[in-house]
């Protein structure tokens, strides 16, 4: 198989005396999406945060490019959407852009182009000019996104991306993607949108701080014999449906 | 290059957001304006001096001054009850030759007011006095003269006749007497020199003059907004969540403080600017020393306040939990920084104040502007300064370790 973008092993994580992650096993490849799906509080964000190394595992390792995390010259590398907008509302579009595209690193000749396409992706070309404070929810959830697709990142990480934003965009978004994968990429994306999880090409199930299970959509709903990615969610949890 | 981003984002948002930018500018001119109005005001009321067993010629010459009333009274006690009942601000008492004054003090221009027209009345009458006693002397000396030349003719006289001795004696006799009568006229006016004793109802001579809060006053204006809207800044910046975001590229850490830094040290350099022009030409403060010192020393205040502002924003997980770290960093470092004296404070409590910021740069702006001290001579309090800069940067850039772990 293809090069391992990001590889957890066995890593676990400790608050103080809350273990938030116990024993994480998954690995990432290029060219691939993988689906992180589980409940609120299942340690989702935790095992992003490991990753990019804004905390430390407390047990086993996670390696990003084959390099031990925290590093923070990969993190250029990588692009990062988090769960709240993490927005400059003071400043337009195109500035909050312009800032992370500086902050990422992009050169000054490639930033002009980079944005501009990083705004088409998400649609939102004639509002970039316009002031933070004054876009809609699902306008700054775009323009999130835009950021985290600035500079052509390797590796992908997305912690909700779809949330808020209309079901035509999301399409438009997961088109935009595939082809991100298609180019060699790897996206791992978080989601509670299920038939988004359908989407992936694994989609690993995190619950009580392990990895419940880990393979293709497909193979997982004929593992759990049930038709959809949603009844594995909800079998895995212990909800009779 | 990120730094200068940073820099560039932060300003601009803060140019952005208006109201934040009129309150760091138009709030301390007012409320100096304010302070020096009413200040002013006062320096021109009038004063009542009450006087006890003083002599006649003083009287007069102070309630010739302007603003000044006199009322003389019999005995101290009732003096004293005029100064409790607010009816005068002063009392002057002559005992013998010394005089004890006695101020109400509890309006310091007032105080002042009152010394300088008894100097004023003291001088003005001694002046007279030495005139009388050299008048005296004078006469004196021309009648000695006289007495001289009338007795050198006696001696004249009497050396034709042998029996000289006795009267030559009673003349080195009355030139004696006469001498001393000299000598006592010289002595009283060295005498009119008095004692003077101050006396103070409430306070001590250094109670609050407008001029020696005013450096320190523009020191806490920087340090108060600096400290609050930087620390706000970063809280903000936390709570949103783009400082997560920030941290999630190669970004440095110490690129993030330097970018805030930069901008709030911009941004401060124009408060102290704005707030320094306004005390000296609408205030009319003099500033003996260089103005551009002043500026320095308040730029090195704001960088404090904002590593300060910066490192306490990391405990405080709302806006309004960064408002009350006001009371606990703000407010007590205007006790130490020496609007009130620290002289007459216990030792424990002055050493408290070796630890507060304001102290350092009250003390230097101080310098530069009362005494015109150069700010090369103001190393000691510019060190301790720096000193604290170069910790609580330290500390912030090790401090967002908590967010990103290198």
């Amino acid at each position: 198989m293809a090069n391992t973008v990001i590889e957890l092993d066995h890593l676990a994580k400790e608050f103080g005396d809350e273990t938030v992650l116990k024993d994480i096993n998954m690995t990432l490849n290029q060219g691939e999406i993988i689906g992180l799906i589980g409940p609120s509080g299942a340690g989702k964000s935790t095992v992003i945060k490991v990753t990019l190394g804004m905390e430390v595992a407390s047990g086993g390792s996670a390696k990003v490019f084959d390099t031990v995390m925290p590093n923070r010259e990969l993190l250029g590398r990588i692009g990062y959407m988090a769960q709240t907008d993490a927005l400059y509302d003071a400043l337009s579009g195109r500035e909050n852009l312009k800032f992370y595209g500086v902050m990422k690193g992009i050169a000054k000749q490639d930033m002009a182009k980079e944005v501009e396409h990083a705004a088409k992706v998400v649609d939102l070309t004639g509002d970039l000019d316009k002031r933070v404070a004054g876009y809609s929810g699902g306008m700054k959830r775009r323009l999130s996104l835009a950021i985290a697709l600035l500079g052509g990142p390797e590796l992908l990480i997305l912690d909700e991306p779809t949330v808020g934003i209309d079901p035509a965009l999301r399409r438009q978004i997961w088109k935009e993607l595939g082809r991100i994968r298609d180019e060699g990429r790897s996206i791992l994306i978080t989601t509670h949108v299920m038939d988004e999880a359908e989407l992936c090409d694994r989609v690993a199930l995190l619950l009580g701080g392990k990895v419940m299970a880990f393979d293709k959509p497909a193979s997982l709903e004929t593992q759990y014999q049930v038709g959809t990615v949603e009844d594995v969610f909800l079998k895995a949890e212990g909800v009779e449906s | 290059m990120r730094t200068i981003a940073i820099m560039n984002r932060v300003l601009k948002e803060l140019f952005r957001d208006k109201r934040t930018l009129a309150l760091m500018f138009v709030a301390p001119i007012l409320v100096m304006l304010l302070m020096s109005v009413i200040f002013n005001t006062n320096s021109t009321t009038d004063v009542n001096v009450g006087t006890v067993a003083v002599t006649q010629k003083l009287n007069k010459e102070m309630g010739s001054l302007k603003h000044v009333n006199v009322k003389t009274y019999g005995t101290k006690r009732a003096a004293k009850k005029a100064l409790s009942n607010e009816k005068i601000d002063a009392i002057i008492k002559k005992n013998g030759n010394n005089y004890s004054l006695t101020y109400a003090n509890t309006d310091s221009t007032k105080t002042a007011a009152v010394k300088m027209a008894f100097k004023n009345g003291l001088t003005a009458t001694s002046i007279s006095q030495l005139k009388a006693a050299l008048k005296k002397s004078t006469t004196g000396m021309v009648k000695l003269r006289v007495q001289l030349q009338a007795m050198q003719k006696q001696q004249a006289a009497a050396n034709t006749m042998t029996k000289s001795t006795a009267a030559t004696a009673a003349a080195k006799q009355a030139v004696a007497t006469k001498s001393t009568s000299t000598n006592n006229s010289t002595k009283s006016t060295s005498q009119a020199t008095p004692k003077i004793t101050n006396h103070y109802v409430y306070g001590d001579k250094d109670t609050g003059y407008f001029a020696k809060m005013l450096p320190i006053l523009m020191g806490f204006f920087v340090f108060f907004f600096v400290f609050l809207i930087s620390g706000m800044a970063l809280l903000k910046e936390r709570t949103t969540g783009t400082l997560n975001r920030l941290l999630a590229t190669p970004v440095k850490r110490s690129a993030i403080v330097f970018g805030y830094m930069l901008s709030y040290g911009i941004l401060a350099v124009i408060q102290t600017i704005v707030i320094v022009l306004v005390t000296v030409w609408l205030l009319g403060i003099e500033v003996v020393g260089n103005m551009a010192s002043v500026v320095v020393v308040n730029l090195v205040l704001a960088l404090v306040a904002l590593a300060f502002g910066i490192l306490l924003s990391t405990f405080a997980n709302s806006e309004f939990q960064m408002m009350q770290f006001i009371t606990l960093v703000v407010i007590p470092q205007i006790f130490f920084s020496g609007i009130i004296p620290l002289d007459s404070m216990a030792d424990w409590v002055r050493d408290i104040s070796y630890i507060v910021p304001l102290k350092y740069s009250g003390d230097a702006v101080n310098d530069i502007i009362m005494r015109g001290t150069s700010i090369f001579d103001e190393g000691g309090n510019l060190l301790v300064l720096l000193a604290f800069l170069v910790v609580l940067t330290f500390l912030n850039v090790v401090g967002l370790k908590r967010y990103r772990k290198v």
